[in-house]
């Protein structure tokens, strides 16, 4: 998309005074992470700003900032194994974990990570 | 978040949402975050905070001049003393546009904001177009928006940091003598504070 058709697409969310926040959920989800690990004095935001920076010029962005958020978790994700908290491969094990909770839940239900049937 | 696939009865998590849910896991595990406090977050900015806040702030210093006057000196102080306070720590600074000057708002480096008065930013303004031409190329950028401004009007580029964000404060659109500061705000619209537009000029009676 070029900036005249996310600025078109934007004005037609009103004039932006009431303009949704986010386009969904898990983004908000990540957002609220960044800063309460702030708050907690996990990292500076300067910190922060440089990881984001850094995940946003990665090639491949794309010019419609749709993969923003992506971005967001990328730089999460990379300021938490530098602040030596996780590392990816611990993510990638409780993602999983996750994704067959919401299998294992029935349709309607709160997915809960206890529902994962591989849960030890 | 959850969606029907083949299998009608179960749910499904797409994958970033299963992972954000995995870091959330991670580190509430660890003692660094408090589901609550996550929530109350997400609320917070869904709900509360949004560029109503700064509409609030430019009306007050267009009818007030000694608010005006801390605002240009104080922008953090004058602003927090409406109780719109920045969670990072950052300082603001209010611009003022003249007849002689526009002011323009970009983040080139990622997407800094003042968040405590505008809530969160559009996508236009997270988009890699929008930030790197703005700088080069103000008065190009501004026609996008379907802002021409005369030849004579010098526009000014702000490039806004992690620790100094900048609140833009349009001019006060003619024909408003007398109106109060809750109907002046409703001039002010978002893409003016950010200096992608202009206050609303008030319908002519």
């Amino acid at each position: 998309m070029s900036l005249r058709e996310l600025i078109t697409h934007s004005q037609g969310l009103g004039d932006g005074i009431d303009a949704p926040v986010f386009a969904e959920p898990w983004q908000a989800e990540a957002f609220a992470l960044v800063l309460a690990l702030h708050e907690q004095g996990l990292f500076t935001w300067d910190e922060w700003a440089l990881a984001l920076s850094s995940a946003l010029k990665q090639p491949g962005a794309l010019d419609d900032a749709s993969d923003y958020y992506h971005c967001w978790v990328a730089a999460l994700e990379s300021l938490i194994a530098i602040k030596n908290v996780t590392n990816s491969a611990d993510i990638d094990h409780v993602t999983a974990a996750w994704q067959r909770a919401a299998h294992a839940t029935p349709h309607g239900q709160p997915i809960l990570l206890e529902n994962d049937p591989e849960r030890s | 978040m959850s969606h029907d696939h083949d299998h009608p009865h179960d749910n499904e998590l797409d994958p970033m949402a299963a992972r954000v849910r995995a870091l959330e896991t991670i580190l509430t595990e660890k003692g660094l975050v408090d589901p609550k406090a996550i929530d109350a977050i997400v609320e917070t900015y869904e709900t509360k905070i949004g560029p109503r806040n700064g509409a609030k702030v430019v009306a007050k210093a267009w009818v007030d001049p000694e608010f005006n006057a801390w605002l240009r000196r104080d922008a953090t102080a004058a602003i927090a003393s409406l109780s719109y306070t920045g969670r990072q720590g950052e300082h603001m600074q209010a611009v003022f546009n003249t007849p002689e000057t526009h002011n323009l708002v970009v983040c080139t480096l990622c997407s800094c904001y003042p968040w405590s008065v505008l809530g969160l930013p559009p996508v236009w303004y997270k988009s890699p177009p929008y930030r790197s031409r703005a700088v080069i190329d103000p008065r190009g950028v501004l026609a996008e928006f379907d802002l021409i401004l005369p030849d004579t009007m010098n526009i000014r580029v702000w490039d806004s940091t992690a620790e100094l964000r900048y609140l833009i404060i349009p001019l006060r659109p003619e024909g408003t003598e007398g109106w109060s500061e809750e109907q002046l705000a409703e001039l002010v619209t978002r893409d003016s504070m950010i200096g992608t537009g202009l206050a609303r000029v008030p319908e002519a009676a």
